[in-house]
């Protein structure tokens, strides 16, 4: 039954070939405007590290004194140098990190000098964030103690400056500083940038890693976001009323989270205690997921076009109906002459839902074509997101389904209809 | 013309009609909202920057480590770059408009205020009006011997706690402090170091418009000498016609004087400009990529309709035609039957574009739909569907009026 109906359904879609092509047309543009912008949410609203992104942890306390504290105002993301530093001090997590983006400037083996974007942190960001290593090894917390002269640089920059061997034991010479490499990452792509959004949300991995207390003993250059209140001589220092500090905590069980949420207001009575402020104590712990959406990561502008692109769709299949509408009813006769001969109402339905389902589908194969030229598109916008959006195998078999989900809803009204035509009125006007 | 028997057509086609009137409805009230948005971001890109945007040139670069004669470095740096043919002013600035960095303060009126009035940026660096081209409307330029080196300042805040440092603001700033007032000799505290207002320029827009619009030109400036230890971007202002050549001598006389230097960024403002609305830029492409789409769309929905209805009619046309009417009749029908629907979609379409307005204010930061922008779907609607249904319309308009006589 079904390859006959499908027989009839081509016979009908070449008998009315511009209708046939319209009709199509509209799905597909429909469809592949739909899932490009699809694609785009999918890849921007990802997990940047799935095994790990509900253990992980931002941490942020409001330390601002009185006179600058608002109670309706956001609790800032970063901490100050002193409390970044007790907190690590008390190691109360599974793994803890503290950690500032900043950069150098390198010279090549050509003799050039070069800009290099870097880390400073503490030895757990790497267990933490599950970064792997291609030679050697990262840190351990004695060289953080110690304010080790040594740095980790990525793949990308070992094979610049040391072609393919390993640059393990050799010197890195970082602006002023002299360091000793003590490994090279493997490949390592968080996109966005979940532990840092500050410098860029989307980008390459950092080339450089240096101990924290080694990037400050040598005032190594540091770039992010600097929030001071009060005089300091060097924000950087210890007890400067600054904020710009990073600290992730990782923490395996709720039970575990729970003890971290009543450890941290523990600390902040302490401070008020101290006479630091008086204000209630503002305590923020979020997982990777929950950071990135109340950073906003995805942005509105690619919501809205999701929006747009929707209601694109939904005209397109407004479209579709009622040019199959009026196909469908103008073939009242034949419809007629189908029933006179013993055709169920069933078997018109089924007849009619198959050719929009025919016409559903080539659309849709032609909607993903589409989807990838719109795609290779936006790619090629000036965005900082441009070059990670990519189609997956989820978003292919969701554009198929949707194509098959909209031609049946399509479909649906028309075929409706033409189940409904009487065949006695049908073949009189015949 | 008698639009009795059009209606009693439709009638008979109820759904279809419908069908279509949904379909330009939804139309209509998606290009209102997307006219708005594009009128809402052609504002924004050209939003008014106060500077000279065409005559300046930005040299940002990187050095290697601390250096301990910054001072001296920059004062060759500029020297070198004054010399270049063409330039006729040139800075090392702290900060500078359309590029995303910028250094912002809390202001308080008085001393003792507990929370901030506003929050400000602040531009440094030698003759920064002068070579921005901001425009000076009150008040006086900086004296020389106000000038102060940013270092000094920062290692002493004496040299600055007694005595009441000068400085320029922008008009925006003084009515948001002052309003009212010029702002001329007023004081105001940040950092618990008073400064008194001895100018005030017309407009300088802030590096970053994170804090909103509405804050835009939030802006101070100081009067503070940068160095290569504190500033990275040099700016030149120089004729538009000049700014490729002076820009391109600009890098290699910096890359000389310092060999281990890094040029990091070399454009004009107008690239600047450009860069920092890229994102703007790409939804106004976008947002008109959808208004051709949905009107192409609904044109062919059109078309594709109307020329069934006009194939199943023909027996009633070829009558009518035999009943003594005109080509011209008939062409006028489906045209007003056009005409109808297209105006019953359009009012329709209007409620909804309010409504999308409204889920559009909710989730982003978008004011009303002025009323203003509905004609515009309106007529957008009107214009195509006339143009779609012109031709199905003539081919009825010949159906000969001998089809009558024959049984179809």
């Amino acid at each position: 039954m079904l390859s006959y109906y499908l027989q009839l359904a081509w016979r009908s879609l070449r008998r009315y070939k511009t209708l046939t092509v319209l009709m199509v047309l509209a799905i597909a543009v429909g469809i592949g405007t739909s899932m490009t912008t699809l694609t785009v949410l999918h890849v921007l609203s990802g997990d940047p590290i799935p095994a790990k992104s509900g253990k992980l942890f931002r941490v942020r306390i409001n330390t601002f004194p009185d006179d600058r504290f608002q109670p309706t105002d956001k609790t800032p993301d970063n901490l100050t140098r002193r409390d970044a530093t007790a907190l690590l001090g008390d190691a109360r997590g599974d793994h803890q990190a503290v950690m500032s983006a900043g950069s150098g400037v390198l010279i090549t083996p050509q003799g050039e000098p070069m800009r290099a974007q870097a880390r400073y942190t503490t030895a757990d960001f790497f267990p933490m964030f599950n970064v792997p290593m291609r030679y050697g090894r990262a840190w351990n917390g004695q060289a953080d103690t110690a304010h080790a002269r040594v740095a980790v640089i990525s793949s990308q920059l070992n094979d610049l400056l040391f072609g393919d061997q390993s640059g393990v034991g050799k010197t890195l010479q970082f602006g002023d500083a002299s360091l000793r490499i003590v490994g090279v990452l493997g490949s390592w792509d968080m996109n966005p940038r979940f532990y840092d959004l500050s410098n860029g949300e989307y980008g390459d991995s950092e080339q450089v890693f240096v101990p924290l207390s080694t990037a400050l003993d040598l005032h190594l250059g540091t770039s992010g976001t600097m929030n001071c209140w009060g005089n300091a001589k060097d924000a950087h220092d210890l007890d400067a009323p600054c904020i710009w500090l990073q600290y992730w905590v990782e923490l395996d069980s709720p039970a575990k989270v729970a003890a971290y949420q009543r450890y941290l207001h523990n600390y902040m009575a302490l401070q008020q205690q101290a006479g630091r402020f008086r204000h209630p104590a503002q305590v923020r712990l979020q997982n990777v997921m929950q950071w990135l959406d109340y950073k906003g990561v995805v942005p509105a502008d690619v919501r809205m076009q999701v929006w747009l692109a929707f209601g694109f769709l939904m005209i397109c299949l407004l479209n579709t109906v009622g040019l199959l509408l009026a196909k469908f009813l103008r073939r009242g006769g034949e419809i007629g002459v189908r029933r006179a001969l013993g055709a169920s109402r069933r078997d018109v339905f089924m007849q009619y839902l198959i050719e929009s389902l025919v016409i559903g589908m080539v659309g849709g194969l032609l909607g993903l074509v589409l989807a990838y030229a719109g795609v290779a598109l936006v790619r090629q916008q000036p965005t900082e997101y441009a070059a990670f959006v990519h189609m997956d195998l989820g978003i292919l078999l969701m554009t198929l389904l949707l194509a098959l989900v909209a031609s049946l809803v399509a479909g649906l009204l028309p075929a409706w209809r033409a189940m409904q035509i009487q065949p006695a009125r049908a073949l009189k006007a015949y | 013309m008698d639009i009795g028997p059009i209606l009693s057509t439709l009638r008979r086609h109820k759904i279809t009609a419908m069908l279509l009137i949904v379909e330009m409805a939804l139309t209509c009230a998606i290009v209102c909202n997307a006219v708005f948005l594009i009128s809402q971001r052609l504002e924004r890109m050209h939003i008014p920057s106060g500077v000279a945007e065409h005559q300046l040139v930005m040299v940002q670069v990187a050095n290697i480590g601390i250096q301990p004669d910054a001072k001296a470095r920059t004062q060759a740096d500029l020297d070198a770059l004054r010399r270049i043919p063409g330039v006729k002013q040139a800075t090392l600035a702290s900060q500078v408009p359309f590029t995303n960095s910028s250094s912002n303060t809390s202001i308080r009126l008085t001393p003792t205020q507990k929370l901030a009035t506003v929050n400000a940026t602040q531009y440094m660096g030698e003759d920064l009006i002068d070579t921005l081209g901001a425009q000076l409307i009150a008040g006086r330029r900086f004296r020389a011997d106000e000038y102060l080196d940013y270092d000094a300042v920062v290692h002493n805040l004496d040299l600055v706690r007694n005595h009441t440092p000068s400085v320029i603001i922008t008009k925006a700033l003084a009515e948001r402090l002052w309003p009212g007032e010029s702002g001329l000799g007023k004081q105001f505290y940040f950092a618990g170091v008073g400064v008194r207002v001895v100018g005030v320029v017309k407009a300088l827009i802030r590096p970053s418009l994170s804090l909103g619009d509405a804050a835009a030109h939030w802006s101070m400036v100081f009067p503070m000498r940068m160095s290569s230890d504190n500033a990275n971007r040099y700016l030149l202002r120089t004729d538009p016609k000049d700014r490729d050549r002076v820009m391109a001598a600009a890098g290699k006389v910096l890359r000389q004087l310092d060999p281990n230097r890094i040029v990091l960024a070399k454009k004009t403002l107008d690239q600047l400009r450009a860069d920092f609305f890229r994102n703007d830029r790409a939804m106004t492409a976008t947002l008109l990529g959808v208004i051709v789409a949905l009107l192409t769309v609904t044109a062919l929905g059109i078309i594709g309709l109307a020329s069934f209805w006009v194939a199943q009619r023909r027996r009633t046309i070829g009558v009518r035609r035999a009943l003594g009417a005109t080509r011209a009749h008939i062409l006028r029908y489906f045209q007003t039957e056009n005409f109808l629907l297209a105006s019953i979609g359009i009012a329709l379409g209007m409620v909804l574009a309010w409504g999308i307005n409204l889920f559009l204010m909710q989730h982003y930061e978008l004011p009303h739909l002025p009323w203003t922008y509905l004609p515009i779907g309106a007529l957008a609607l009107w214009l195509i569907g006339q143009l779609a249904v012109l031709g199905p319309a003539l081919r009825a308009s010949r159906v000969p009026p001998v089809v009558a006589t024959r049984s179809v």
